[in-house]
């Protein structure tokens, strides 16, 4: 007989299984802590190399030359925002058309949901200048895009001019295959978004736009360039988009074979490669790369302006030119080469970059780990659900007897109703729900009430739903007709932890990052809870591991991966200001990751917490 | 058309020349071929195999200069170079860096190009088997007293060879390809030459008679390109051709280098790859083929201010023995046995034989079944 099909075997296997499920779970969890340090461990990452054929190895010389008539341009611009107050538009349609562009602008608007305290805006409008290079000899079917932002103050002026001095620079050659779209954007993401939908012709977000004059053709590639000051140290390069998702590999790539063939110092997370991986500080280097990369791919936030281009499958990158306090400096005809170079390549591009990986994560510039090697990390931390499911399945399968009174009750196997489970399911989702709903729904009638600006109001709110919902478990039990059985809270737990590992394998495929923090702190949520463990100790211990707490540490431990520790209060501050952007994120370009916590995994956790209370 | 042109000797006496002339008159009428073809193809596209296009260009080039016109080459390119936007230099193709030489040149004739040039139209051109629309210039037409030169290059592995992309030819392919154009008398002598990687595995399967090749790199081996502009960005030539280049370009039509010196080009220390040759199954030392034999358009033509009294019988000099290889396919082809076509019974017969069963079915269960069938 089968190993699965013979009673006895059967028997055997389910008895091995319920006694060691708690044992195995544990050895699982380690496993699953350990494999993701040691992703960060060079032996076990691969060196990064160019998979596209089209963009093989041979490099041409770049000859950008006009890295000072840039800086200059980038003084104008300087001079004509500050008289403008906001967006030069007509000077920077006279210059793009001074240097053959076609150009063309677009004007949108856009009420927050509630006021932005980081960038302090609530009504923004603002206008989009983008001039157009058409390829010479090519028919107009494909483009590539290198933007730089407009930001209020003294940044990103050297962008805007080094961008500018690109501009001529290739307007004088012959050998354009595409389409080169310059786009300068004001209100960074916004502005991006306002292009971006009008450019595509779709309308996800709810702004207001004017339709675009021109367009170039299906974009292949974009660059978003940030550059503040006339000289840089170093390159920064940003991965990270909306929703963790992130570009092409070979994007990466490029960006580092010209770094190392100009001779530019190349980072990224802010941080220098280091030689010395066998060493305890340069593994500890390269996890906390790693580790500001998972952070930042969590958070579901777009860190540059690229991240709005790969929604539409537009592989995108931002380069960031960092000065510190190295000796060595780079000028701006150096950095206009490296962007040539990179363009060039682009240009030999035959279709979209897709033969690197999609899904990866750096530890260093040179290094990768692709999904293959880092998703048995997360699937070792959800076999434990799977195994508790099982157990769970066995018990209830086959319930103890019960001699409480000396009576054993083994006719007495009332499975609970469908109903029994049902109610607290409803019931978490609707606070979920509540959570989603009511802070924007009431930040007008908080704002009455209290002394509190609206994003205070909107945050305060949320945390408020959110704490209430802990209260819950005592409350419905009064409304709830009856106590709850044994095998109630069993069925409850079954569903809930199969509900978790459906929710986190989702969660782990689109956002690596996200579903391996939150199966980090909900599996041992999950794994453990029962109303039989002690109340008050796994009360805590369930609020410490809550997406709000993981959500405040991580915040607190972000700031020290960047080496820049903050106090309490501060912390406190930067956690309350966190959840505000999330929201605000979610409503202005369609982030995940607030409904994502709010309808689905809040909810989920909340089921655990009626477990842990259950009569 | 060239000439080679030998000084008469006026010092010798009138009857001392005639017998002289009349014994090379003879061997002059012997010899092997009497026309040159070059079928020149390059089988990869895309901007990065620019190398291909610029090594196809530079034979073009080579077999243009010692005297195969334009007529007698049929140049497949599968994309063009010259013309891709991507060319800083356009209506250029290069082959050497900085931009020395220039081998598309003003007089180019491409015969089959872009997506023309398939593994059909590539057996179609060699086997002669086009349809009656085709233009001459697309055409092979070679009969049994041409020399021609094959030259293939593209990507290649072991046994096959890429066209495009999209399609393989593979070796035993091209092997019954030019087995046939022996059967049809296509060629005099054939010199087949290809620059991929692993290019020996492309002439192990051949069989006819006749049959020169070279290869430029071993199975197993890769072979490499030369050397990368850095102004158009991409590998201009591959090392193999690019020496045989620089050896073509010392060769003219009066040279009289001959095949040993073609096998020596390119040594490993150049080539890396390790250059391969075939000859056992050609019927003549390769020491004496001359390049010209096969590169160039070569006529041998004495001028003399003598007249020749070719009354006699022109003395035919000691024949070397050629010999077509042995024809047993062919004449099985020719001479088949009929096919057994199978023996049928007459029509009628099965006709009766069927009417019958039927009534002896409907005398033995009666009538009634009948209108089940009507």
């Amino acid at each position: 007989m089968g190993l699965l099909s013979d009673p006895n075997r059967r028997r055997a296997l389910i008895s091995l299984l319920t006694r060691l499920n708690s044992p195995i779970c544990v050895v699982c969890y380690m496993a699953g802590v350990a494999w993701f340090m040691g992703l960060a461990f060079e032996p076990f990452t691969l060196r990064t190399y160019m998979s596209e054929n089209a963009m093989g190895s041979t490099m041409v010389e770049e000859r950008f030359p006009a890295g000072e008539r840039a800086l200059t341009t980038g003084r104008e611009f300087s001079a004509h925002k500050k008289k403008a107050g906001g967006m030069p538009v007509d000077w920077l349609v006279k210059t793009m058309q001074a240097r053959g562009l076609e150009v063309f602008t677009q004007r949108f608007s856009r009420k927050l949901p509630f006021p932005d305290e980081n960038k302090e805006r609530y009504m923004v409008k603002g206008t989009n200048v983008y001039g157009i290079l058409r390829a010479p000899r090519a028919p107009r079917t494909e483009a590539l895009v290198l933007s730089a932002p407009c930001t209020p103050g003294d940044s990103n002026n050297q962008a805007v001019g080094l961008l500018l001095g690109l501009a001529q620079y290739f307007r004088n050659q012959i050998y354009w295959a595409k389409d080169i779209i310059f786009l300068v954007n004001e209100h960074d993401l916004i502005g991006m978004q306002a292009w971006l939908e009008g450019y595509h012709h779709t309308n996800t977000t709810g702004m207001d736009w004017s339709p675009l004059q021109g367009r170039g053709g299906s974009i292949q590639a974009a660059l978003s360039l940030e550059l503040s000051s006339d000289v840089i140290t170093s390159m920064d390069l940003v991965l990270e988009g909306l929703n963790g998702q992130l570009p092409n590999l070979d994007l990466a790539n490029l960006f580092y074979a010209f770094c190392q063939k100009i001779g530019v110092l190349c980072t990224i997370q802010g941080k220098l490669q280091r030689n010395d991986w066998d060493s305890v500080s340069g593994y500890s280097h390269s996890v906390q790369t790693m580790m500001l990369m998972v952070m930042k791919q969590a958070s579901g936030r777009p860190w540059g302006d690229h991240g709005l281009f790969l929604r539409y499958h537009i592989e995108a990158a931002s380069i960031k030119g960092i000065n510190s306090f190295r000796q060595y400096k780079t000028d701006v005809t150096t950095i206009g080469r490296l962007l040539e170079g990179m363009y060039r390549k682009l240009n030999n591009l035959l279709e979209r970059l897709h033969q690197s990986y999609f899904f990866y994560l750096m530890p260093s510039l040179s290094h990768f780990v692709s999904i293959g090697y880092y998703m048995p990390a997360f699937g070792l931390l959800a076999v434990i659900l799977l195994l508790r499911a099982l157990d769970l399945w066995v018990q209830l399968a086959t319930p103890p007897p019960r001699t409480e009174d000396g009576i054993t009750d083994k006719e007495q196997v009332s499975s609970p109703g469908v109903l029994s489970v049902l109610t607290p399911l409803v019931i978490s989702h609707l606070t979920g729900v509540a959570l989603y709903t009511l802070p924007i729904q009431f930040q007008e009638m908080a704002v009455e009430q209290f002394p509190v600006s609206e994003t205070e109001a909107v945050v305060l709110t949320a945390i408020g739903v959110y704490t209430a919902g802990l209260a819950l478990p005592h409350n419905t039990h009064r409304l709830l007709s009856g106590e709850g059985t044994e095998q109630g809270w069993r069925v409850l737990k079954l569903v809930a932890v199969l509900y978790l590992a459906v929710l986190l394998g989702c969660t782990a495929l689109i956002n690596f990052s996200l579903g391996f923090i939150l199966a980090l702190t909900l599996v041992p949520v999950a794994a453990f809870v029962t109303p039989h463990v002690p109340k008050v100790l796994s009360a805590f211990i369930l609020v410490i591991l809550s997406p709000a707490c993981t959500l405040l540490f991580s915040v607190f431990f972000f700031q020290e991966l960047q080496e820049l520790p903050v106090s309490f209060q501060e912390g406190w501050l930067l956690y309350l200001s966190v959840i505000s952007q999330g929201i605000l994120d979610h409503f202005l370009y369609g982030s995940l990751v607030y409904p994502l916590i709010a309808l689905l995994v809040y909810p989920c956790w909340l089921l655990f917490w009626n477990i842990l209370f259950w009569k | 058309v060239h000439l080679t042109i030998s000084q008469s000797r006026a010092a010798s006496s009138a009857n001392h020349i005639q017998p002289l002339l009349v014994d090379n008159a003879g061997q002059f009428f012997s010899s092997g071929h009497t026309n040159n073809w070059a079928v020149l193809v390059c089988t990869s596209r895309f901007w990065f195999n620019y190398r291909h296009v610029a090594n196809t260009l530079s034979v073009y080039r080579s077999v243009k200069r010692l005297g195969i016109p334009d007529s007698h080459i049929v140049l497949m390119l599968a994309d063009d170079m010259a013309c891709n936007h991507r060319n800083p230099k356009p209506a250029t193709v290069f082959s050497h860096k900085n931009m020395e030489l220039n081998v598309y040149g003003d007089d180019v004739e491409v015969d089959y190009r872009g997506y023309e040039v398939t593994v059909e139209n590539f057996l179609r051109v060699l086997t002669g088997r086009l349809p009656p629309s085709t233009p001459r210039s697309k055409r092979l037409l070679s009969d049994d007293r041409s020399n021609i030169l094959i030259y293939l290059t593209g990507h290649g592995g072991n046994g096959f060879l890429k066209f495009q992309d999209s399609e393989e030819i593979s070796n035993v392919e091209l092997a019954d390809a030019f087995e046939q154009m022996w059967q049809k008398r296509r060629y005099n002598e054939l010199l087949f030459i290809i620059d991929t990687c692993q290019g020996a595995s492309m002439y192990e399967r051949f069989y006819s008679p006749n049959l020169m090749a070279l290869a430029s790199s071993q199975v197993g081996e890769d072979s490499l390109s030369h050397q990368p502009d850095l102004a158009i960005g991409v590998h201009l030539m591959d090392r193999y051709t690019f020496y045989l280049l620089e050896f073509l370009e010392d060769i003219h039509p009066a040279s009289k280098t001959n095949m040993n010196d073609l096998f020596k080009v390119c040594p490993k220390s150049q080539c890396v790859s390790t250059p391969g040759h075939r000859t056992d199954l050609f019927l003549r030392d390769p020491g004496s083929v001359l390049i010209t034999d096969f590169f160039g358009s070569v006529r041998k033509v004495e001028i003399t201010m003598e007249t020749i009294n070719l009354t006699d019988p022109i003395k035919q000099v000691e024949q070397r023995k050629y010999s077509y290889v042995d024809q047993l396919p062919v004449s099985e082809i020719i001479h088949q046995k009929p096919k057994q076509k199978d023996w049928h019974p007459p029509d009628g017969f099965i006709l009766g034989l069927w009417t019958l069963i039927l009534l002896v079915f409907f005398k033995l269960y009666g009538m009634k079944h009948l209108k089940h069938i009507f």
